[in-house]
């Protein structure tokens, strides 16, 4: 993975001094929580309903075990022991005190992490596929762009006051693991007919209160000119995109204001211009410097199918069945790519307490693992088991009650922090999440179900990514009341659409009770394997509506 | 008080309200002045200013800039970060070389972007101070993006010295 050299590790500590000096100056008083807000936020540091929340950058979603460790330390020494894995593969520390945030700038500094950008109307932390460098399907590990991105964003000088926040995605396969089509900036690796390797890139995706899917703006960008065309993308964005409201401010709005045609045209006329300068080309030796980071590591030359994984599968059904949905075909023979998931029923979507990172941390260095990624889906991914190892790993993991295996099923749930810790949230996320996963607790029942994804966010802010959900629950309130709307037919991969609204929505207990009838609708019109989205997709919502909705 | 270069500067500008008489010197006029009295005012053959409000396109000025001595941005809020591009667009496409000077409501931190972008003038507040715009603008060492700065990248100094080989 990348490595800091001196001028990346300098500008991180340097920028957590700076903020060292910001907090003294707001605690003697000097500094106003209006003129301090914006300083905090330029370091992740948000004020929420209970207490200040950290949100930690993890560039890519890849961390190494000393990050781990150190991330597990500062959330027990700092805060409740423990963090919460975002849909933006970031951690955040929901309890955090302001004195602590310099000395917690200050940790993370030292195994090369910040909170810079996590937050503020700039360039966000950059995305990517969490099984990068290991996916059977890569054309290139979309790390090495990513991190190429993080360095041109860091700090930009002309875009670090945009509009409003800006997220991009990199995926480095057709199939989509990052939810690339539902960012500001989606990019997708591809290789054209003679062999090049460019990229295809989407602009005005986005979720929130005006849910929109991405339109391409690029069709091939070569390599070299991708900075460039970036830049031309932002600049666009800049001048034009809407400041007098901020529920208009994204760039999505502006896309879909002018039109893609439009857009497409400005930004084809932006980067012929900075393209004539040239100062933005980025050289092949860069790129090549950035790759050896990624480099893949030493892979053993192995069988597939290894006799003691298969008979470990024969012989223990409940290994069996964690290796049925938690496993993934790895590029190489022998190898294969492990999710932990952080979907234990009953428990916080994408929490993980101090001890749990330390097991993981623990159980990296056993299996040689370099890397742990965050998913998108608050998961965790393990992206180079030797498939001999796999039994041994189900063993530890269940040891630490990290062996669920429900990845991509019913109970794998997508969840904000809602109410119990946001203040712009109108309900409650968590509870609902947990209430329904218990219903679905039966494991056979969530086999027989299928790929489900059920997505919860507790207001149209949408962090839950309810639009995208197979399912998707928005809670909202009604009168001081909670209550939950149904959507139906989101997707966030590949074949990206945007769920429809049911109906009336259901109060807290209404809600699970409606989902269930969902699901059952479901299995009763499916045909044969047919996933419940290929399913919605068939039949539409008449037949959901006229279960939930009968008089 | 001025700020160019980190110091306090004598201001020999003056801003002109729209209809108001020019009175002899350097005056700064609106944009919606300028071109609608442009031969006039550059007849007076004086140091001249043109205040661009945040939204308003450096463009329009581009026959005319090189008989500007400056040209002024003005920002009505802090987050309004239009002027950043259009300052990069004056140093570079437009290839203006006067001094482009900030007004408005802008933050002690933000001093350092707009330097980079090429902003090299800064009416600022009078609560702070020199000393805060020094320490605001060195706090951070070093840089990853090329702008008009002409400040030596990161990439600059690692092709410098030897490469650390990624492990």
């Amino acid at each position: 993975m990348y490595r800091y050299d001196e001028f990346d590790a300098r500008l991180v500590h340097e920028r957590a001094e700076q903020f060292r000096g910001q907090v003294a100056r707001r605690l003697a008083g000097e500094l106003t929580e209006d003129e301090f807000k914006p300083l905090r936020l330029m370091n992740g540091l948000y004020l929420q309903l209970h207490s200040y929340m950290l949100r930690i950058a993890i560039p890519y979603g890849t961390l190494n075990a000393r990050q781990l460790r150190k991330l597990a330390f500062i959330a027990r020494k700092f805060d409740r022991g423990y963090g919460h894995f975002t849909t933006r593969q970031n951690l955040q520390l929901h309890w955090a005190r302001l004195p602590d945030v310099p000395d917690m700038l200050l940790e993370l500094a030292e195994v090369e992490m910040h909170c810079l950008q996590t937050s503020g109307n700039c360039v966000r932390n950059i995305t990517a596929d969490p099984f990068a460098g290991a996916a059977a399907d890569e054309i290139e590990d979309p790390r090495i762009l990513s991190e190429i991105l993080r360095q041109w964003s860091t700090l930009h000088p002309e875009f670090s006051f945009l509009p409003r926040k800006f997220k991009i995605a990199v995926s480095g396969s057709s199939a989509d693991r990052a939810a690339i089509m539902v960012h500001d900036i989606g990019i997708e690796i591809l290789r054209s007919k003679t062999g090049e390797i460019g990229y295809r890139v989407f602009v005005g995706g986005g979720l929130g209160r005006t849910p929109f899917i991405g339109h391409e703006v690029g069709s091939f960008v070569p390599k070299g000119d991708i900075l460039a065309f970036l830049e031309a993308v932002m600049r666009v964005y800049n001048e034009s995109g809407r400041r007098d409201n901020i529920h208009k401010a994204r760039v999505k709005i502006l896309v879909h204001q002018i039109g893609i045609e439009e857009m497409r045209r400005r930004v084809e006329n932006e980067f012929a211009e900075i393209k004539k300068s040239g100062v933005l080309q980025l050289p092949q030796s860069e790129i090549t410097r950035i790759a050896a980071y990624f480099a893949p590591p030493d892979f053993a030359t192995l069988a597939s199918g290894d006799a003691a994984f298969e008979a470990a599968k024969r012989g223990n059904r409940d290994f069996a069945n964690w290796v049925k949905t938690n496993v993934h075909a790895h590029k190489m023979p022998g190898y294969a790519i492990a999710t932990v998931s952080l979907k234990t029923i009953g428990e916080t979507p994408g929490d993980c307490s101090s001890d749990e990172m330390d097991g993981l941390a623990d159980i990296m260095d056993a299996f040689g693992q370099a890397e742990i990624r965050v998913t998108h889906e608050q998961n965790l991914v393990l992206p180079h088991m030797r498939e001999a190892d796999l039994f041994a790993l189900w063993q530890r993991l269940e040891a630490l009650n990290l062996a669920t295996p429900n990845y991509g099923l019913v109970t794998d749930i997508i969840a904000c922090p809602g109410l119990d810790y946001c203040d712009l949230a109108n309900a409650r996320s968590i509870p609902i999440a947990t209430a329904i996963a218990k219903r679905f607790a039966d494991l056979e029942r969530q086999q027989d179900l299928g790929e489900l994804k059920i997505k919860i966010s507790g207001c149209i802010n949408a962090c839950g990514h309810h639009h995208v959900g197979h399912i998707g629950i928005l809670g909202v309130d009604r009168k001081g009341v909670e209550n939950y709307q149904i959507l139906l037919g989101g997707s966030g991969a590949e074949d990206a659409s945007l769920g429809e609204i049911l109906g009336p929505g259901f109060d807290r207990e209404g809600i699970v009770d409606a989902v269930e009838n969902v699901i059952d609708t479901y299995k009763n019109l499916r045909s044969d394997s047919e996933r419940f989205l290929d399913t919605y997709r068939r039949v539409g919502a008449q037949p959901f509506k006229e279960r939930l909705y009968a008089r | 008080m001025l700020v160019k270069a980190a110091s306090i500067v004598e201001d020999s500008f003056t801003p002109v309200a729209d209809g108001e008489h020019l009175p002899d010197g350097p005056v700064i006029v609106s944009l919606k002045r300028f071109l609608a009295e442009r031969d006039r005012i550059l007849a007076r053959e004086q140091p001249l200013g043109v205040r661009l409000e945040s939204g308003e396109s450096p463009q329009e000025l581009q026959p005319c800039l090189p008989k500007l001595a400056l040209v002024v941005l003005h920002i009505p809020a802090f987050r309004d970060g239009r002027a950043f591009s259009a300052a990069r667009l004056l140093r570079t496409r437009l290839g203006y070389g006067g001094e482009i000077r900030l007004t408005g409501h802008f933050l002690l931190d933000q001093i350092a972007f707009f330097t980079r972008v090429g902003v090299d003038a800064f009416d600022v507040a009078p609560n702070i101070s020199v000393a805060e715009i020094q320490t605001a603008l060195h706090e951070i060492s070093d840089v990853y993006q090329p702008s008009v700065d002409g400040r030596v990248t990161i990439r600059d100094l690692r092709a410098r010295r030897t490469a650390v080989p990624p492990s």
